[in-house]
């Protein structure tokens, strides 16, 4: 089973975890057409590499993004929306 | 025990212990130590078992694991691997693959009319005709298989471990034993596991007549007792690779799920027959098998021994025979050079060596019980046959084999480590290891055993540093020389049963035939010819396969490639697995009272729910019924604790719910209560519920059971990203819920509360806070289930105080207790459409007409741009109540029927129900908005295909047809 490293908690097992998809910056809705949001809500980028995506540490109740190659499966960096530090990479 | 030698350096048997038991209903005895094969064959009984297809005569083979011709029953376990198991006092044992027993089985007649039976046989022979089919399928059942399953096999649990380390080591041998004391003396922390019950692998019993060895593996040993941080396990196998390194480690025990930082495999490579005629008789085992057989049983394999090898390993094996007193009759290397390194001693000893001769085939004892001698040719090495005009006869009664090996690569496979195929040692080596997956040993490519303790050290400092210590880089140099596996060790013989797979009897010829089938790639020819599918899965024959299919298609090895190694490495026993199901589910604080009346159970989401309550021979339909009339005409109780309740503290509390929710908070006041709908990103429905607003920065809110750990959840994540001033506490357990409602509910409801609660002070729609029979209560007056209704929600402990209070006080009003399902029917009735039964991943707000609990002119909410695009669209569908005709007695539409006009379909039935209290049936489905007005009569399309008349009339249902 693979690990996970939650920026509150520290590394855990994936089943105490849940993903939440992709992170993707929403468009301004007041000023988007039409065709941009359907877009955004409709549209997924399927192809694999580097990934921001949503991840729910279930115990503890914390959203997380992490930083995840979706071809290799490997999760190069966790943290709480908006507080990235890039000076540690999370996990290994 | 004839066969047994003096004692040997290093054996694994305990000659001051006596064993007795029996095998095939004849007596036996062992030492303590032996495996039942090893005991068997030490008094000479050679025919062990019988092969799976052809009911063959068969024998120890590698003495490793993989003899699955082997495999005997206690009458409880089904598959007992003779050639490992430790035989144990009393043992009363068969073999599994027989009729009327392993010396006279009489499945035996297959063998002799195998010719019938080519490979893909099965696949072509029985599916016509169709009708024959049952009958050939209950014969083919009856021949597949191994053993009988034991059905009162007793129910063991065993428990599953965890541990964790800085290095596990797999496998035991010379080089495993060096890099986990290579590590532990670094400081690491070290796990060092082995499928065999002793440590030291090869090393004990690769001696090549020379026991000094064992001094070495003496040495090792004595080091690793010493380090206190190397954990051994012995008798237990690393049975797969699990991301992030979880192996679960296997011993009888259970099983073990270690997590290591990194890991060595070390796990050697698994010794392959040379392919001719009757390779298999028993008597014929590989090399190494009759190494074990002589050094850890003390068990002379054979008395006049033949050795044919296609690599330098067999004349070790010789000189290891000649050392226990066998007869070595002659030494045949199929390569036409011979030994450089090796000659000299067997000429010493007088052993005859035939270099580049093959055995053509061995010769069966007139029972096929044995070998009683071999045919030798002169062997052409570039095009592998056999030149016949030079045969000779050879009188023997035992042949041992070595051609090379396969690397025990399973765990590095599954950990997805690139491999390519060596020339230099006709062998897959690791080409690009994983992070934190090193290999080293026979595994890598490494055969010396100076080079291999090397390989060892260097795998261990590899480790160190990969882990952040200092340790210095020593590469070891790739094996020169003789290679130790031969390219081609096949001998075709126009007669077949040359076996390539000891498990499926498969022969070079079926390879052939796979191909000209057309099943020339390895995993189709795999799957057509079960090369490899046996027990042993192919650890003795998918290398050969792979030789034998490059050759057929001209390509090199590497071309052709592995088949997929997936977890288990080998078989696990069910029980291993099996355990205790946690599947948890959360019980209201009325669990018990609800079992105690008769309740019948239904799943929602985790919690179990009282559906309803039916009298003694009462059915289902019945009961719900009964209990939804007492509702309407007196009053009835629910369970309702298990309703999501999540409270929102703080001072953006309204605002967070207003752009969370569809509707407006900001100005909801104090006491009274709101309908909450939420949506998704792209419009549609999610869940809806009640917010009640206790204070100005507090709101109570209750959604439905199923979906609330999903909405809490997506609520941490919006504020997660909105970062209001706000607290969100989920207070789904804490909290215990009770629905009273019905014409009686106010009555019973006013005998244990002093709150006011005539409908001017207490309206609909709001929230008082008071205590009922005692409990301090959040009281809420909903109409979900009946006008009059009360929602009770107090702390959950508390709720059978409360719960009990209610239903004495109710006894003179007929009070009820009802279930979920009577709920369905209740809020039916009421015309509520419920978000997930009523609504499906696709519905948006206005398709259930739901456009009044939408309040678009808010700066946001979620689902909020969306519909503002969907609110320019003409509608598609429209959920709208209807009622079929009165007193219809027909087949009743189900849930998910369809709504039809033709062969249009223009929607589908989400509720339908009968309800006493109406004497109608009533529902809601989705129609072309052509037919969404009341009146309009549409068709249903039962599941037998019967058409239903339904009219679309105007809800609540009973307004419109009780005018309540």
């Amino acid at each position: 089973m693979k690990l996970l490293t939650c920026p509150m908690n520290g590394t855990r097992p994936l089943s105490e975890f849940v993903f939440g998809g992709e992170y993707r910056q929403a468009p301004d809705q007041d000023t988007c057409t039409d065709a941009q949001w359907a877009a955004f809500v409709h549209n997924r980028s399927g192809a694999p590499g580097d990934k921001k995506e949503w991840w729910y540490h279930s115990p503890s109740g914390t959203w997380f993004i992490a930083e995840r190659n979706t071809l290799t499966d490997k999760v190069t960096s966790t943290y709480l929306l908006g507080q990235k530090d890039t000076t540690q990479e999370a996990g290994k | 025990m004839i066969f047994r030698t003096p004692k040997q350096v290093g054996e694994w048997v305990n000659r001051t212990k006596k064993i007795n038991f029996t095998f095939e209903g004849e007596e036996f005895s062992a030492f303590e130590g032996d495996t039942i094969s090893s005991a068997l064959w030490a008094a000479g009984q050679k025919v062990l078992g019988r092969s799976f297809k052809y009911h063959r005569a068969r024998g120890v083979l590698s003495l490793a694991n993989h003899d699955v011709n082997v495999l005997v029953t206690d009458g409880i376990d089904t598959n007992i691997r003779a050639d490992v198991v430790e035989v144990k006092q009393g043992m009363v044992l068969t073999a599994v693959n027989t009729s009327g027993g392993v010396k006279k089985d009489k499945n035996s007649y297959i063998d002799s009319i195998s010719p019938l039976l080519p490979v893909g046989f099965y696949y072509k022979a029985f599916h016509t005709p169709r009708r024959l089919f049952p009958f050939w399928e209950s014969v083919i059942r009856k021949a597949a298989g191994l053993g009988i399953v034991n059905f009162d096999y007793p129910r063991i649990l065993k428990r599953k471990t965890h541990s964790h380390c800085d290095v596990l080591v797999v496998g035991a041998g010379p080089t495993g034993l060096t890099a986990a004391c290579t590590a532990a003396e670094a400081g690491l922390e070290v796990t060092i596991v082995d499928e065999n019950r002793q440590l030291g692998g090869s090393l004990g019993y690769n001696r090549a007549g020379d026991s000094s060895v064992v001094t070495e593996l003496d040495s090792l040993m004595s080091k690793v007792a010493s380090l206190p941080n190397i954990k051994v396990m012995t008798g237990a196998y690393a049975a797969g690779y699990y991301p992030d390194h979880l192996i679960p480690i296997v011993s009888e025990a259970g099983i073990n799920k270690v997590r290591a930082k990194s890991v060595i495999v070390a796990s050697g490579a698994f010794e392959q027959p040379p392919v001719f005629r009757y390779n298999d008789l028993p008597g014929v085992m590989l090399g190494s098998a009759a190494q074990r057989l002589l050094y850890r049983y003390a068990v002379k394999p054979f008395n006049n021994g033949i050795v044919v090898t296609a690599n330098d390993y067999g004349y070790r094996v010789a000189l290891d025979l000649f050392q226990a007193g066998t007869k070595i009759v002659a030494l045949v290397d199929m390569r036409p050079t011979g030994s450089t390194a090796y000659a000299a001693a067997l000429a010493k000893r007088g052993v005859k060596v035939y270099t580049g001769h093959c055995v053509y085939e061995a010769i069966a004892s007139s029972d096929k019980s044995g070998v009683r001698g071999a045919i030798i040719c002169a062997y052409d090495e570039k095009q592998s046959i056999a030149l016949t005009d030079t045969k000779f006869t050879l009188e023997c009664d035992g042949i041992a084999m070595s051609a090379g090996w396969a690397p025990a690569g399973a765990l590095l496979y599954q950990a997805g480590t690139g491999m390519q195929f060596d020339y230099g040692v006709e062998q897959f080596v690791p080409s690009r290891l994983p992070n934190g997956m090193f290999a080293a040993g026979k595994v890598n490519g490494i055969f010396e055993l100076e080079q291999r303790l090397r390989d060892g050290v260097r795998a261990a400092n590899d480790v160190i540093r990969h882990l952040g210590g200092q340790a210095p880089q020593n590469d070891v140099e790739k094996h020169v020389g003789i290679s130790p596996s031969h390219a081609y060790p096949m001998v075709p013989h126009p007669k077949g049963k040359n076996f390539v797979d000891f498990d499926e009897d498969i022969q070079i010829k079926d390879f052939v035939n796979a191909a000209k089938e057309g099943f020339d790639n390895i995993e189709l020819m795999k799957r057509f010819t079960t090369v490899g599918m046996g027990p042993s899965q192919g650890k003795h024959s998918n290398m050969n396969a792979i030789r034998i299919l490059a050759r057929i298609r001209g390509l090199p090895v590497e071309k052709i490639g592995t088949t997929t190694s997936r977890p288990f490495f080998h078989p696990t026993p069910i029980g291993h697995l099996g355990g205790r199901g946690f599947h948890s589910h959360r019980l209201t604080s009325l669990h018990d009272w609800h079992q105690a009346n008769g309740a019948v159970f239904t799943d929602i989401g985790a919690w179990k729910r009282a559906a309803y309550y039916p009298a003694a021979g009462q059915s289902k339909e019945d009961a719900i019924q009964t209990e939804a009339l007492a509702v309407r005409k007196t009053a009835g109780i629910i369970d309702g604790s298990s309703f999501g309740k999540i409270e929102i503290h703080g001072p953006d509390a309204a605002l967070f719910l207003e752009r969370f929710f569809t509707g407006v908070y900001t100005d909801q006041k104090v006491g009274s209560c709101r309908y909450v709908m939420l949506l998704d990103e792209t419009g549609v429905v999610v869940d809806d519920g009640i917010a009640s607003r206790l204070a100005d920065d507090l709101f109570y809110l209750s959604i439905g059971t199923s979906n609330a750990a999903a909405v809490y959840r997506e609520m941490q994540r919006s504020q997660q990203m909105w970062q209001l001033n706000i607290g969100l506490v989920n207070v789904t357990g804490a909290f215990g819920a009770i629905n009273i409602a019905g014409p009686a509910a106010r009555e019973i409801l006013s005998t244990l509360t002093d709150l006011d609660l005539s409908y001017e002070s207490f309206p609909m729609s709001s929230v008082r806070e008071s205590h009922v029979a005692g409990v301090e209560t959040r009281m809420i007056r909903v109409a979900f289930v009946a006008d009059n209704g009360y929602e009770l929600h107090a702390p959950m402990g508390q709720i059978p105080h409360l719960w009990n209070a209610l239903i004495e006080a109710g006894k003179k009003h007929a009070l009820r207790p009802f279930g979920s399902d009577t709920q369905r029917l209740l809020r039916l009735e009421m015309g509520h459409a419920m978000p997930g039964v009523d609504t499906d991943g696709l519905t948006n707000p206005f398709e259930i007409g739901a456009d009044w609990a939408i309040k678009m002119d808010k700066p946001y909410f979620i689902g909020q741009r969306s519909l503002t695009i969907l609110a320019k669209r003409p509608l598609r569908k429209q959920l709208v109540p209807f009622v079929l005709a009165e007193n219809y007695k027909g087949e009743m539409p189900m849930d998910c029927n369809l709504v039809v006009d033709g062969r249009d379909i223009l929607g589908r039935v989400t509720s339908i129900s009968y309800s006493k209290y109406l004497d109608r049936c009533i529902g809601f489905a989705y129609v072309t908005p052509a037919r969404k007005e009341v009146g309009s009569v549409f068709q249903i399309r039962a599941d037998s295909g019967a058409l239903v008349a339904a009219t679309v009339v105007k809800s609540p249902f009973i307004k419109t047809l009780k005018g309540a």
